[in-house]
């Protein structure tokens, strides 16, 4: 018999086999990992190429026109700018003050996690029920009637709970003994926040703030019934005027209107699609720039 | 944030003027009160979308019929219809079906993602989900309608691809993202003496993953699949435009179905203000209000009952 010497540290049929299935194991995980990124790169690589050659000055600075089968893009994404402008306006400070109150005052009491439990409901209430929502309140109880505002405040409500929760996490980054080292200086708790806690975090705070108010370009549902119009022929001029907008116009070119040409809403969705990722990957990129470069 | 209270620092402190503690008490009383915002509009929510239904809903509305019968006649002439059986099981296929897909990859990519990458790949993976979970849904809707759709006909032999396979796989590409990213929390909540102590015994980082890993993050990941579900319930547009519109209960996965969230998009417009019709609507609204307001809560509680454990 070969085998004769045992070397005392060899691997028994066990070792290997439990060495074997990790082996399948790590590849088949990353395998399934991999197949995440294969419908992100599909999806950008298929807009691209369908939608770049009708991506020229004109699509982008024109209005529609012969019943939206012609013609640009360019009330869409001001409509959306509008949106995403108004709604960041009125849910940042109120999602930023909440961050603080919940991050920098509140006790955990059951006021506490109350308050917590809403924003995990918050962040779950789906859009098409933002939607209902808006239209009972702002439209019709606030008498805002279909417009700018009313469709703004609708995203805002919903975008709240992320923009809280992304708040909370930058103000949590800055370490518990900087807030002591300026309590112990005599400074009251807000003097501490203004003076300490905010120049420490800002930058994660906006950043964060961007990343989510950006994700409400891409939402359509909320703003169908709330302010978005199928088509306009002037660009608004005040928060009380519909717009249209990219997603709402993605939806119609590819739903409802016929004889669209083919390109046209590849075209739309890769510049809704560019639009929203370009911001998203700068923020994301910001974010991870600042981690590293943290100093505690 | 207990260790805050007990240093708590004193606001009125010799030398400060009346003026400054004034202006900060205002704000402070405006800081908490934005605190209680989140609440505040979750309530709302609920009552302005009861209220717009509500004469529908306290007078004529049978609770027994609108729950469970399949009949969704809301334009007959004469004989109006407001069952929502069929919508709902059209949600509920296309749901399970999304999270067949989404609980695999998501947990798998989750475990990936957490145990077996380090340093640069690990946060390139995080990027790429953070981007997946950024693509807007009416642009998810938009490949369903030209690249799903056809392909389903030609692989599947479907009479029409925009069905529960279409809107199934897309709610569960749209899933994936939440489900990794909870469920890679949950994994990274887990001590790292937990994982110490299992590779010392000479487990490889599998056996510590399924023995060990598994066990102790149960109810993280449990919430991961949980938000999932919730997800794709509430996902609108992506199904209005992927999943056709008969009202109907599927009998396979190539039938087309209508969920509850697609008939508000496509109906709500058409509807007279104040209407039966339109208040059906709302009360729909407050169903799927309902709904994911049990799954969310449901998730929450089982997070905080594994905290309050360890």
């Amino acid at each position: 018999m070969d085998e004769a010497v045992q070397l005392p540290f060899a691997p028994t049929d066990a070792t290997r086999r439990s060495r074997r299935r990790e082996a399948i194991a790590r590849v088949f995980l990353g395998a399934m990992t991999a197949m995440l990124v294969v419908p992100l790169l599909a999806i950008l690589g298929l807009l691209v190429a369908e939608g770049l050659p009708a991506l020229t000055w004109e699509f982008l600075l024109t209005s529609p026109a012969a019943g939206m089968t012609a013609g640009g893009i360019f009330p869409a994404i001001v409509g959306t700018l509008w949106l995403v402008g108004v709604s960041l306006a009125v849910a940042a400070p109120i999602g930023v003050m909440a961050a603080i109150y919940l991050n920098e005052y509140a006790t955990d009491n059951w006021g506490t996690r109350i308050i917590n439990l809403a924003i995990v409901n918050l962040a779950g209430v789906p859009s098409i029920v933002h939607a209902l929502f808006g239209v009972g309140a702002f439209v019709l109880f606030l008498g805002l009637g279909t417009s700018i505002l009313a469709a703004s405040l609708t995203l805002a409500v919903m975008t709240l709970p992320v923009i809280i929760a992304s708040t909370k996490e930058a103000l949590a980054a800055v370490p518990l003994s900087f807030r002591q080292a300026c309590w112990v200086l005599g400074a009251s708790r807000w003097q501490t926040i203004r003076h300490v806690v905010l120049p420490n975090s800002i930058q994660g705070i906006l950043t964060g703030v961007i990343l989510q108010v950006s994700r409400a370009a891409g939402e359509t549902a909320p703003i169908m019934f709330t302010g978005a119009a199928f088509y306009l022929p002037f660009l608004p001029q005040s928060v009380q005027d519909q717009c249209m907008a990219l997603s709402m116009h993605l939806f119609t070119l590819s739903t409802q209107v016929p004889g669209v040409p083919e390109a046209m809403p590849y075209a739309t969705a890769l510049v809704l699609l560019a639009l929203v990722m370009t911001v998203n990957l700068t923020s994301i990129l910001v974010r991870s720039y600042l981690r590293a470069r943290r100093k505690w | 944030m207990p260790e805050l209270t007990e240093h708590a620092p004193i606001a009125a402190r010799p030398g400060r003027s009346l003026a400054a503690l004034a202006a900060e008490r205002v704000l402070e009383l405006l800081v908490r009160i934005c605190g209680y915002s989140a609440t505040f509009f979750v309530f709302s929510i609920f009552l302005f979308v009861l209220l717009s239904g509500s004469d529908f809903i306290l007078n004529r509305l049978n609770p027994g019929e609108f729950l469970l019968s399949t009949e969704w006649v809301p334009t007959s002439v004469t004989n109006k219809r407001y069952g929502t059986l069929a919508l709902t099981l059209g949600t509920l296929s296309v749901t399970s079906l999304a999270m067949l897909i989404a609980v695999p990859f998501g947990l798998g990519a989750a475990v990936y993602v957490s145990e077996f990458t380090t340093g640069r790949t690990k946060e390139i993976l995080k990027v790429i989900i953070e981007l997946l979970a950024a693509i807007p849904s009416v642009v998810w809707g938009f490949i369903g309608l030209v690249i799903m759709n056809p392909l389903i006909i030609d692989w599947f032999g479907a009479p029409i691809g925009l069905n529960v396979l279409n809107g199934g796989v897309l709610l569960g590409l749209m899933s994936v993202p939440i489900i990794v990213s909870i469920g890679e929390d949950a994994l990274k909540a887990v001590p790292d003496s937990y994982r110490e102590a299992s590779l010392a015994m000479g487990a490889t980082r599998w056996q510590t993953v399924v023995h060990v890993l598994f066990p102790a993050a149960r109810s993280g990941l449990l919430a991961a699949v949980l938000l999932g579900v919730g997800r794709a319930i509430g996902e609108t547009i992506a199904v209005l435009m992927a999943t056709g519109h008969s009202v109907q209960i599927p009998h396979s996965v190539l039938d087309s179905v209508r969920t509850l969230t697609a008939t508000i998009a496509s109906e709500l417009g058409e509807t007279a203000r104040g209407s039966d019709h339109y208040q059906a609507l709302f009360a729909i609204g407050v169903l799927l209000f309902t709904l994911t307001f049990i799954v969310n809560l449901s998730a929450d509680l089982i997070v905080r009952g594994a905290r309050g454990q360890r």
